[in-house]
C-alpha cells in the first residue's frame, strides 16, 4: 500500500542573491513496510524534501507546486474516530492541521546530530513522554509504562534509572536512541532519518541501523533514510533514489541501483566510494562541483561535470527514461534514449560490480 | 632503510579534572612514521587519536613520554630553535575547514602567515610567488588568492588548509579527521590530492580518522586506538587480513560496505570493554608477526589467536 506519494513537487528559497530553485521536479514513492533511501551530496535536496514532507521547512522556503499526498491507515484521536485510506495532500494543509494531525503522529523524524535535538534540562524520560502527553493527552502514568517500554525496545538498560538522565550524561550513541524512541513514542507509520548516523562512530552507526530495521520489522514502518554514505544504503535500503542539483536523477531498487547503475552520476558515487578491496592508485573522482542553483539552468544540470554528455544535454533537460526489463529502475539522462550512442559504464566500475556480485 | 622521522615513546597525556579524577586520554602510546610514510590512527570518539595528534604538536604538554621529530627530544621544555623547528617542520590539517581559517582575511593571507611569521621570505613579490605556486599544486588558481574562505565550497576550502599546511615544507602533516567532514565526490578528491603531494614531497602523515575504508585505502601503517590504548598496530595488509584484537574485529565488521548482498546478511560483531573482561593496563605489546603488533595478555593471546 502506498503510504506516501510526491508528485512534482517544486521548492525555492528566496535569498539575497535571488531565489534558489532547490528542488525541482521530484516524484517520490513510500510503501507500507518499505525503506527507500535518498542519496547525493550535500545540497543536493534530500534534506529540504524530507523538511517539505514534515512541513518544517525555513521561513524563506516556498513550496511552489506539487503535493506531498499521504495516505490515512486509521487514526487515533478520539474525536475523529478510525478513517481508512483517506488521502491528504500535507501541501494544503493549514499549519495546524499538519501539527494536530500529521507531524509527530504519523511522519516522525530522527536528525543527524543527537545534541542538538534534545532539550539539555529535561530528564530524558520527561522527553520521551512529552509526545504522548502532548498529542495524545495520554495520563502520566501510562505515558511513563510507554516510555519505558520504548527505552527497552531501543536497547537502553537499566530503563528506569535512565528516565531521571540528562542527555549530557549519555554517550552519543545512547542519546541517538532516546531520540529514536521519543520519535516513535506516537506510533508514527513513516520515520525520516536524517543522517542518522553521520555523527556516531561506525561501531555504533552499525547497531543504530540495526536497531532501526529491527524496529521496523516489529512495528511494520516505513522508513526514509537520507545519507550520503553508500555503506549505509546498502545495510539498510529497498530502494533507492539518487538526486543531484533539486531532481531525482536515477531510481531503482537497492540491486538495479548497486549492480546495474546506468546514470552517470551514479556511476562516478559508486566510484568515488573506496570499499575495503579498493587498491587503485588513484580514486575515481566526480570533476568539477556541484552547480549554483540560484542561476537559471539550461539542459542537464550534470553535463558539465559528465564527460559523456551529450550535446542535447546541454539545451533540454532529460525526462524520466525507464530502463527496459524492470519497472522500478528509472532514469533520468539522455543516454537512455533510444537514439543516443550506446555508452558502457567505466571498465574499473563493471570490474568492481563483478567483484561485489561475487561475493 | 628509510629515515625516521617521528617516533612516539611510551607517550602518556592526562588531563586532571579535579583532586579525585584524572582522565587518561592517552595512555603508553608507542609508535615511528618515517619518511614519506602515512600512519593511520583509528578509533572511536573518545579513544584519543585527536589528543595523541596534538600533544605530538605540543598543543598540549605531554604528561610524560617522548616524542622525537627529526633527532630532537620534542616533548618536554622547548627552547627557540626546537619551537621553530616543530612550528615550521610539522604542520595541522583541521577537520572543519570553515572553523579553522579565519573569515576574516584573504586566502593570500592566510596561507602566506606562516611565512610571515617565520620571515622565510625576503620580499613580497617571493612570498606572493611562494603562495600561487602552491595555490596550484592543491589545484586551485592565482585568482582564488585575493578572495575570502566564505567564497569557497567545502572541498577548495580544504585545500586551502592543505596548502597552508604545505607552504611550510614540512617533513610530517598531521590531518586530523581532514576529510570526515567533506562529501563522498570530494573526500576522493583530497585524499587523491594528498597522496599526490606525498608523492612529490615525501612528506609523512599522521592521518587520523575514524572512517576506516579511507584510512586503508590512504595508509601504510596503522594503529587501532582504544581508550587511550594502541590495541593493534601493523602494516594495513597485516590489519586486514589477519586482525585478532576483539576491538579491531569488531571495528572491521562494523564497516558498511557499498554492497547490498553482503551487507544485508551481515550483522556488526559488538565489543564492549566493560563486559569483555579485557584489562588494557596489564596487556603487553606481542608480535604476531613482521610488524604486527597486538595489546594483550599471556591468556588473551592465545584464546584470540585460536579463534
Amino acid at each position: 500500500m502506498k503510504i506516501l506519494e510526491i508528485r512534482d513537487l517544486h521548492i525555492s528559497f528566496k535569498t539575497d542573491n535571488g531565489k534558489v530553485r532547490a528542488i525541482r521536479g521530484v516524484n517520490l514513492d513510500l510503501n507500507k513496510g518499505e525503506t527507500i533511501a535518498i542519496v547525493g551530496e550535500s545540497g543536493s535536496g534530500k534534506s529540504v524534501t524530507t523538511k517539505a514532507i514534515m512541513g518544517i521547512l525555513a521561513g524563506n522556503g516556498v513550496i511552489e507546486q506539487g503535493s506531498i499526498n499521504y495516505t490515512w491507515e486509521d487514526d487515533y484521536s478520539e474525536e475523529v474516530g478510525k478513517i481508512e485510506g483517506k488521502t491528504v495532500d500535507i501541501v494544503q494543509l493549514t499549519k495546524e492541521e499538519l501539527q494536530r494531525d500529521i507531524r509527530g503522529r504519523k511522519i516522525a523524524m530522527v536528525f543527524q546530530d543527537p545534541m542538538t535535538s534534545l532539550n539539555p534540562t529535561m530528564t530524558i524520560g520527561m522527553q520521551v513522554m512529552e509526545p504522548m502527553l502532548y498529542n495524545y493527552k495520554m495520563d502520566k502514568e501510562h505515558a511513563y509504562q510507554k516510555a519505558l517500554e520504548l527505552l527497552e525496545l531501543v536497547g537502553i538498560t537499566n530503563a528506569k534509572k535512565r528516565m531521571k538522565c540528562y542527555p549530557h550524561q549519555l554517550s552519543g550513541g545512547m542519546r541517538q536512541r532516546i531520540v529514536i524512541a521519543i520519535a516513535l513514542s506516537c506510533d508514527p507509520y513513516v520515520l525520516i532519518c536524517d543522517e542518522p548516523t553521520t555523527a556516531l562512530d561506525v561501531t555504533i552507526q552499525a547497531k543504530i541501523l540495526e536497531l532501526i530495521k529491527d524496529i521496523q520489522k516489529k512495528k511494520d514502518l516505513s522508513v526514509i533514510y537520507i545519507t550520503h554514505d553508500l555503506g549505509v544504503v546498502a545495510k539498510v535500503a529497498d530502494y533507492v533514489n539518487v538526486m543531484y542539483a533539486g531532481k531525482i536523477v536515477e531510481t531503482g531498487t537497492i540491486d538495479e541501483i548497486f549492480y546495474d547503475p546506468q546514470h552517470p552520476y551514479t556511476w562516478g558515487l559508486l566510484s568515488a566510494m573506496p570499499d575495503l578491496d579498493t587498491d587503485d592508485s588513484i580514486l575515481y573522482t566526480i570533476p568539477g562541483s556541484p552547480p549554483n542553483l540560484a542561476k537559471e539552468v539550461q539542459g542537464d544540470v550534470f553535463a558539465p561535470r559528465n564527460k559523456f554528455a551529450l550535446n542535447i544535454d546541454y539545451r533540454l533537460e532529460p525526462p524520466m527514461f525507464d530502463v527496459e526489463g524492470s519497472n522500478t529502475h528509472k532514469v533520468a539522462s539522455w543516454l537512455m534514449h533510444p537514439n543516443a550512442p550506446k555508452i558502457e559504464m567505466p571498465k574499473e566500475l563493471k570490474h568492481k560490480i563483478a567483484k561485489m556480485l561475487d561475493n | 632503510m628509510d629515515k625516521v622521522i617521528l617516533e612516539v615513546k611510551n607517550l602518556k597525556q592526562y588531563f586532571r579534572i579535579n583532586r579525585k579524577f584524572t582522565v587518561r586520554a592517552v595512555d603508553d602510546v608507542t609508535f615511528e612514521i618515517k619518511k614519506g610514510q602515512t600512519f593511520g590512527l583509528v578509533g572511536e570518539s573518545g579513544s584519543g587519536k585527536s589528543t595523541i595528534g596534538r600533544s605530538i604538536i605540543r598543543l598540549y604538554n605531554p604528561t610524560s613520554g617522548e616524542v622525537i621529530f627529526n633527532g630532537q627530544n620534542i616533548s618536554g621544555q622547548l627552547d627557540a630553535e626546537q619551537n621553530r623547528l616543530l612550528r615550521i617542520k610539522m604542520q595541522m590539517i583541521f577537520q572543519d575547514p570553515m572553523a579553522c581559517l579565519n573569515p576574516r582575511k584573504k586566502v593570500l593571507d592566510i596561507i602566506a602567515e606562516g611565512l610571515d611569521i617565520h620571515k622565510l621570505y625576503t620580499n613580497t613579490n617571493e612570498r606572493n610567488e611562494k603562495v600561487y605556486n602552491i595555490l596550484e599544486k592543491v589545484g586551485l588558481s592565482q585568482e582564488h588568492a585575493n578572495r575570502y574562505p566564505h567564497q569557497f565550497s567545502g572541498g577548495q576550502r580544504q585545500r586551502i588548509g592543505i596548502a597552508r599546511a604545505l607552504i611550510m615544507e614540512p617533513d610530517l602533516i598531521i590531518a586530523d579527521e581532514a576529510i570526515s567532514a567533506l562529501d563522498v565526490s570530494i573526500q576522493a578528491q583530497v585524499v587523491n590530492l594528498m597522496k599526490k603531494i606525498q608523492e612529490e614531497t615525501q612528506t609523512a602523515f599522521l592521518f587520523i580518522a575514524h572512517d576506516l575504508s579511507m584510512v586503508k585505502y590512504i595508509s601504510d601503517v596503522i594503529g587501532v586506538l582504544h581508550l587511550g590504548h594502541i590495541v593493534e598496530m601493523g602494516t594495513t595488509e597485516e590489519i586486514f587480513a589477519n586482525p585478532i584484537h576483539p576491538y579491531t574485529k569488531s571495528l572491521l565488521t562494523a564497516i558498511p560496505t557499498p554492497n547490498p548482498k553482503v551487507e544485508r546478511e551481515k550483522i556488526a560483531q559488538a565489543f564492549d570493554y566493560d563486559t569483555s573482561g579485557i584489562d588494557y593496563n596489564i596487556g603487553q605489546k606481542r608480535l604476531v608477526d613482521g610488524t604486527h603488533f597486538v595489546l594483550a595478555t599471556e591468556n588473551e593471546y592465545k584464546k584470540w589467536v585460536s579463534l
